[in-house]
């Protein structure tokens, strides 16, 4: 069982923001042009059937999705609709761990 | 073929210019600061690419499958990924040898 949870978010430019502040020896542009480019590496590694696999964070596969019958809503026709893949991530152990402990920790 | 953080970096180092020691250092940190985020509680929004959200299970009833013994699941947070669109149609398009 789960529920959404009221939790904060971290976008993009303020992970960027981040890891500027660590890396002050390169400009705020290279950092974010370096996410840009792990972002895009990533998306075009799965977009190509490759996986990810970063140890300590998880990694990323593709699962099929298999062909089924589907309905047009407005219609009601029934169409088929096609197999297809979808992006899929497992946590690694390190990840999991962390973020768990945090759960403990906070209580 | 599986893409590695030592592929990343080395595409850092060729599409960037930075030297090796400071394209590894990146790669190594992106994915500290997005662990780092979710154990702190944020959910990470990275668009064009995903959203990392936390979340919270609560205790259920569980066994063991060896002894049938029954041993309460802990309450537990955990990381799921929810692609975003433009991933999840970049990814559709791939057809695969699968099919």
């Amino acid at each position: 069982m789960s529920d959404d949870q009221e939790m904060r978010s971290m976008m993009k430019s303020e992970l960027v923001e981040l890891m500027a502040r660590k890396q002050n020896h390169l400009a705020y542009k290279d950092v974010e042009l370096a996410v840009k480019s792990l972002l895009e590496q990533m998306s075009e590694a799965l977009a190509t059937g490759d996986r990810i696999e970063i140890r300590g964070f998880g990694s990323f596969s593709l699962h099929f999705r298999p062909p089924r019958a589907g309905r047009n809503p407005k219609t009601g026709d029934s169409v088929s609709l096609p197999g297809k893949y979808v992006p899929h991530f497992k946590p690694g152990k390190e990840l999991r761990e962390r973020v768990n402990n945090s759960l403990h920790s906070s209580e | 073929m599986a893409l590695t953080k030592a592929d990343m970096a080395e595409r850092l180092f060729d599409e960037l210019g930075l030297n090796k020691r400071e394209a590894k250092e990146l790669v190594e940190l992106f994915f500290e600061e997005v662990r780092e985020a979710l154990e702190s509680a944020y959910n990470v929004k990275l668009s064009g690419f995903g959203n990392f959200t936390l979340r919270d299970k609560t205790q259920r009833p569980g066994r063991n499958p060896k002894t049938g013994e029954e041993i309460p699941i802990c309450a537990r947070r955990v990381v799921t990924f929810r692609p975003g669109q433009k991933l999840k149609q970049r990814v559709e398009a791939y057809a695969g040898s699968q099919q």
